[in-house]
This record gives C-alpha cells, sequence and structure tokens, in this order.
C-alpha cells in the first residue's frame, strides 16, 4: 500500500514536470494568426526571445508599430533564443505568404537556405539589431540596428570632453574595460570604440579589458579581482552593458571605494535600460550611452517604401541618445557630427518605453 | 580543512596512503604558483569593515560550489552516477525564490511576500526536482545522467517560464544580506553558507547510519538489499539531499546579484560540482566517499579560477588554462600514476613496477 502511494506520487510528479515541458514548447509557437481582410499589409516578425528588459521593449515597438489600426498585420513568433525555432517560422511565413518577413536573428551564422527560399517567394526580408553573415547581400532587402562602434567612440568623446571641463584633460588616466561577451557585435564596437579613444590621446592607459559576459555575476567576479590587482589606481570603468555595470558597481563599493564623478571611480556604461538610468540619476553610472530596443519605425519607413516601389537603404542605424549625471558636457562631437547629452532626470526615465 | 599530517610515527607511505593526501596536494600546487607569481596573494586586510583578500575571494565565490559538491558526493556514492540537472534547478529555486517576493513584477523595492514563504517555496520546488531525479534513477533504474538530463535540459525553460522569460530583481537591502555580508560582520555570508551546510550534512552522516547505508548501497545495492536496506529509498534520499543543497547554493547565487537571471545562474556549475568530487579522491562509480575531499576539490577549482584572474588571464581564456591544470591534478590522482610515483620515490623494484607501466 504504501509502495502503491509512494509509486502514485512520482507518477503525478513525472507528468507535472512532462506537461511543463509541454507548455513551454506550446508558447515557442505561439503566433496569433488572425484570418482577416486582404487588405492589411501582412508582416512576419521572428524575434529572438525575451531574455531582457532591451528584447521586451524591442517586441514592444514592433507590436506597437504593426497594429491593425495602423493597417498591418502582425505575426509574431517568439523563438526562446533557438535558431531551429526561427527557420521553422520563416519557413511557416512563407507558407502563409506574408508580405514582408522581419528577423531579429539568434546568431550571425546559418541563414542562406532559408533566406533563399523566402527570396524565391518573392517575399523581402527585413533584418533587425544583429546582422546576418551571408554569402549574398541580396538574400535580405535591409537592415536596422544599432552603430556599436558609434556608441563607444560617443563615450570615449564624452569622457575626453568631461576630463577636459573638469581641468584634468592632461592627467593621466586608467581605464578598464569589462567586455561583453567575446565576438557579440555590441562588444566588438563597443571595444573598438574605446580603443580608438584610447590611441588618440597618449596620457590614456587601457590597463585590462576582460570579458564580464553581459551579466551581473561575472561583472561582479571580475571587478573584485581588478581591484586587487590594481586598486585605486583605476579611474574609470568602461562596462559595456548596464547588467556589468550594476555588478562592478556592488564590488567597488563593497571594497570601500567611491563610484561616481566626485569618488575614486568614474562607471560608463551602455544600454540606458530603466534600471541602468536610475543608477546613472543617482550618480553612480555617470556616462549612460543608449542602444536604442525602438526599431519599429524605422522598418515601418523601409516597408513604406518598399510599398512605393522605391529602394530603401541596404543599412538603417537608429538613432541612440547619451545619458549622463550631470550637464558639465553638453554635447560631444564625433567623426564631425555633434550628439547632444542629456542629463537624467527623473522625468527623462519616465517618459521611456522601457 | 587543513588537516596535520605531521605524526612523527607515521612513515612517508603512511602519509601518502591517506585518503586526503593528494587532493591536498593539489590544493597546495595551486597556491604555491600565487607564492611565486603574486607575493601579496594571501594578504588579508580589513577593508571598508569587512575581510578583503584573494583567499577571503576564493571561499566566497566558491560557496556555491562548495554546497553543490556537498550533494554531488553523497549522489555519487549511492548510485554511482552524477546529478547534472544541480545548475539548472538553482536557477529554478533562484526564480521562484524572488517571483514570489517580486509578487509577480519585473523588479521591485520591498518584498510583496514575507522572505521565508519564498525561500521555503523555493526549497519546496527544489525537493520536488530531487524526487523527480530520485524517482527516475531509483525507481526506474534509468542511468542517472540520463535521468538528469531531463531537468538539465528542462530547468532552464522551467525558470524561465516562472520569470516570463525576464531578470527579476529584489531591490531589497534585506535579499542582499545573504549574497553579502550580515550587519558589520567582516566575513561575507556565503562562507557561512557554506560551513553551515558542510556542518550540517557531516553531523547527520557521522551521528546516524546514513553514511554508511549510502556507502553500502553505492558498493553493492543487491547485496545492501539482501541484508534488509531499503536500497532504492537511499538512493531516492540523496538525490533529494542532492537538489535541496542546489535549491540552497541558487538562492546564495540570486542574493549576490539581488535577481534571478534564469539564463545564467549556475550555468555550467554542475560540471565543476562533479569536478570537485573526482578532484577530492572520490570514485566516481560510487562506494565509498569524503566529504572533506569533495571541499577540498571544491576549493581548489575555485582558487585555480582566482588564481587565474590574480596572474591576470582574461575570463574568456579561462577555461583553456583551467583544462590543462585539470588533466594534470587527475593525472596526479590516477592510480596508475600513484604507483607509478611510490614507485619511484621508495626505488624498492623500481624497474618491476615501470616495466608494468
Amino acid at each position: 500500500m504504501k509502495r502503491r502511494v509512494f509509486f502514485s506520487i512520482m507518477v503525478v510528479c513525472l507528468i507535472a514536470t512532462l506537461t511543463a515541458c509541454k507548455a513551454k514548447s506550446d508558447s515557442t509557437v505561439g503566433t496569433d494568426v488572425s484570418n482577416s481582410s486582404g487588405d492589411l499589409i501582412k508582416v512576419g516578425f521572428s524575434q529572438v526571445g525575451a531574455e531582457s528588459d532591451w528584447r521586451t521593449a524591442n517586441s514592444e515597438s514592433m507590436k506597437k508599430t504593426f497594429s491593425e489600426e495602423n493597417g498591418y498585420e502582425l505575426i509574431f513568433d517568439d523563438a526562446q533564443q533557438k535558431q531551429e525555432n526561427q527557420i521553422a517560422a520563416i519557413r511557416n511565413f512563407i507558407q502563409q505568404d506574408v508580405d514582408y518577413i522581419v528577423l531579429a536573428p539568434v546568431t550571425e551564422t546559418g541563414w542562406d537556405t532559408v533566406l533563399q527560399e523566402a527570396k524565391d517567394a518573392g517575399i523581402p526580408v527585413i533584418i533587425v539589431d544583429r546582422m546576418v553573415n551571408v554569402s549574398d547581400e541580396g538574400l535580405y532587402t535591409a537592415w536596422v540596428g544599432s552603430n556599436f562602434e558609434l556608441e563607444g567612440k560617443k563615450a570615449a568623446a564624452w569622457l575626453d570632453a568631461y576630463l577636459k571641463a573638469a581641468g584634468k584633460g592632461e592627467d593621466s588616466i586608467n581605464i578598464v574595460d569589462i567586455q561583453g561577451t567575446i565576438g557579440a557585435s555590441a562588444q566588438i564596437g563597443r571595444t573598438a570604440g574605446l580603443e580608438a579613444g584610447v590611441n588618440e590621446h597618449s596620457n590614456w592607459t587601457l590597463l585590462v579589458k576582460t570579458t564580464g559576459e553581459f551579466t551581473q555575476a561575472k561583472g561582479q567576479e571580475v571587478m573584485e579581482s581588478l581591484l586587487k590587482q590594481y586598486g585605486d589606481k583605476i579611474d574609470v570603468v568602461y562596462c559595456e552593458n548596464d547588467n556589468e555595470a550594476f555588478g562592478a558597481i556592488d564590488a567597488i563599493e563593497a571594497a570601500g571605494y567611491k563610484v561616481g564623478l566626485d569618488g575614486d571611480m568614474i562607471v560608463m556604461s551602455f544600454d540606458s535600460t530603466n534600471a541602468g538610468l536610475t543608477d546613472t540619476l543617482s550618480g553612480k553610472i555617470s556616462l549612460n550611452t543608449e542602444c536604442n530596443p525602438l526599431h519599429g519605425t524605422r522598418v515601418e519607413e523601409i516597408i513604406k517604401t518598399l510599398e512605393k516601389g522605391e529602394t530603401p537603404d541596404k543599412k538603417k542605424y537608429v538613432e541612440e541618445e547619451i545619458f549622463s549625471f550631470d550637464n558639465s558636457v553638453p554635447s560631444v562631437t564625433v567623426d564631425g557630427t555633434d550628439y547632444t547629452v542629456t542629463q537624467v532626470t527623473q522625468e527623462v526615465i519616465d517618459s521611456r518605453a522601457y | 580543512m587543513i588537516e596535520k599530517v605531521g605524526n612523527r610515527k607515521h612513515c612517508y607511505k603512511k602519509i601518502t596512503e591517506r585518503r586526503l593526501f593528494m587532493p591536498l596536494v593539489c590544493l597546495f600546487i595551486v597556491l604555491l604558483a600565487n607564492v611565486i607569481k603574486t607575493p601579496d596573494f594571501f594578504k588579508v586586510s580589513i577593508n571598508n569593515g569587512v575581510l578583503y583578500g584573494y583567499t577571503i575571494d576564493i571561499l566566497n565565490r566558491g560557496s556555491e560550489l562548495i554546497i553543490l559538491s556537498i550533494g554531488m558526493t553523497l549522489v555519487t556514492a549511492a548510485s554511482g552516477g552524477q546529478d547534472i540537472s544541480v545548475g539548472a534547478v538553482m536557477a529554478v529555486a533562484a526564480a521562484v525564490c524572488c517571483q514570489i517576493l517580486s509578487g509577480g513584477a519585473v523588479t521591485t523595492n520591498t518584498f510583496e511576500n514575507p522572505l521565508i514563504i519564498a525561500i521555503l517555496a523555493a526549497f519546496t520546488v527544489s525537493i520536488l526536482c530531487g524526487m523527480f531525479n530520485g524517482f527516475l534513477v531509483a525507481r526506474l533504474h534509468i542511468q542517472p545522467m540520463v535521468a538528469t538530463l531531463i531537468l538539465y535540459t528542462a530547468g532552464r525553460g522551467i525558470a524561465q517560464l516562472i520569470t516570463k522569460g525576464q531578470i527579476t530583481y529584489i531591490r531589497v537591502d534585506n535579499y542582499k544580506i545573504l549574497g553579502g555580508y550580515i550587519g558589520s560582520c567582516p566575513v561575507p555570508t556565503p562562507i557561512f553558507a557554506a560551513i553551515m551546510t558542510v556542518i550540517i550534512v557531516f553531523l547527520v552522516i557521522k551521528n546516524t547510519a546514513l553514511g554508511l547505508y549510502i556507502e553500502c548501497v553505492g558498493i553493492n545495492g543487491s547485496a545492501s538489499r539482501l541484508v534488509g536496506l531499503n536500497s532504492a529509498m537511499l538512493k531516492f534520499l540523496t538525490y533529494i539531499i542532492c537538489s535541496l543543497l542546489a535549491g540552497v547554493a541558487g538562492i546564495v547565487a540570486s542574493s549576490r546579484i539581488y535577481s534571478a537571471d534564469a539564463n545564467n545562474i549556475g550555468l555550467n556549475l554542475e560540471m565543476d560540482a562533479i569536478l570537485a568530487v573526482a578532484l577530492g579522491g572520490n570514485i566516481l562509480s560510487g562506494g565509498k566517499f569524503s566529504l572533506a575531499g569533495s571541499v577540498i576539490g571544491a576549493i581548489t577549482i575555485q582558487a585555480l579560477t582566482t588564481t587565474l584572474y590574480a596572474m591576470k588571464v582574461s575570463a574568456d581564456q579561462l577555461p583553456v588554462y583551467k583544462a590543462i591544470v585539470v588533466i594534470v591534478i587527475v593525472i596526479l590522482q590516477s592510480p596508475i600514476f600513484k604507483k607509478y610515483a611510490a614507485g619511484l620515490v621508495s626505488k624498492r623494484a623500481a624497474e618491476g613496477i615501470e616495466g608494468a607501466n
């Protein structure tokens, strides 16, 4: 009897776990297809997943832009970080004969076959966020995303302008770079932007660059170790996303140093998520360069151009802002273009979509 | 942890034949490398009111691994296999805990539900995971690696589902205690968590016959059943303990970053835990086990990571160096090598042994 009760409990557990797995796979193909009238423009969007606030804001931007009121029918597919799900989604879109396919690729490679299928079916493909690496550039119509190197250069330009404004333009400045996941386009661009800045200034030293893998835990661990190696020699901590910055700040404060413009170390960060800007407002992060997730309007512009029968630009960067704690630097200049630096206030944070 | 082996009566052979000898030598070698390369490695100072130094980092960062390796040792000893789902169970426990605390929101500045309820719920879910694993292994006799592979792959998906695919932030100071410091106590809390876990499990094993039973089942399950031990139940129990400890480690890891990062909490930690068990001189096919060995193994792995950071090895190249050192350590501990080394030192019948190898 006892055995039987035990056995049945186990079976229940087994079934519970299996249904949990099933629920997961169900949401994978969570497309909301509604058969509607033919005059709507049908857009299929294959999204990577919902791993961060940034990604959620990106999905929201698409859903808002391609609403039925605006004359679109959006088929949204969440790939849960898996390329095979995205390939399956694109094949589904082709079968459903959508007018446009929008793809936010999880990886850069492996898209040749499925994009060729889309091309053969005569459906234009618009890539957003990350780039695809295909043998024939003609396989996709256009790309919309961030200019990561420009983001890095903007940050370096701000540091230069800030130091000059504070009268420290000639002081020797030691920088540590907590990089993103090695090989990610955001990491490559942002590191390159910083390195370009360091090469321009003989008094700037890049002490070390090491990866924090875009996570808070790793950022904290790496910073702990860097503090023991270099201690108060560090002047600037350049974190390649907000999560790493949170971890680094925790480590710096635990070691008894003060972060901020009037403290021991200046922390710079990227992405400008809500939480990141909250830390910028409190002065812990001195500069936060935006990585704009609102791709919807740019993609719509491209679709409108295509509807008119014109050819859109192959690559289109989204506009990205710069947020700082104080107002000592009103604007920065990179490659001859001026970019305004916004001082963070509670209103700025509240007015943002993510 | 540091065992005194300096008994004058013992001859060389008796020392080297002690179980913990090789694990301690390995740890010693790793630490020795630091004395040469980074002279101030062992310097511990009080900085900002807390203990500060590389050695503190090793113990602090290694806490989760120590807790996991304890559970892994028991599972290994009883079932002769490993539980590879511990990393995923950590993520599930963290997700449950944070989701209850935030009341379903993505970020919160106050506890929506009492902390104790959240922690108990996380432990309950961990135990359920352990029951699932234990049922598959002990009742259905599925290979441990294969059985736990289910939660290894599904676990993070479940955690993602619980957190709705987001990172849930708990920005409350009380939640940071477990991964930070208690009040003005200079020792990081994770170290206490690890020590407490080790002591509790050690006392249970030593003061009851559980340890002996686990070894019996691991050495010969059928024979143990014939002498009246419920081997299935014992195996089942070790999987529950292992998952519960994974839940504890998950909450510590989550408290460090005051959030539940379902994608990254405990990522690849299961492999480090298995390695810790192996480095501790435990046989991976079950039977006799040594908790102290596994703890030393876990400290060795973390010491290696911290050492490489101190030597300015970039974090992305870490696995390569780690692999090299692990290969050396595993070879040092292999029975064939031990025999060879013993033969060389004693110079007794050296030729014969070398010939055999």
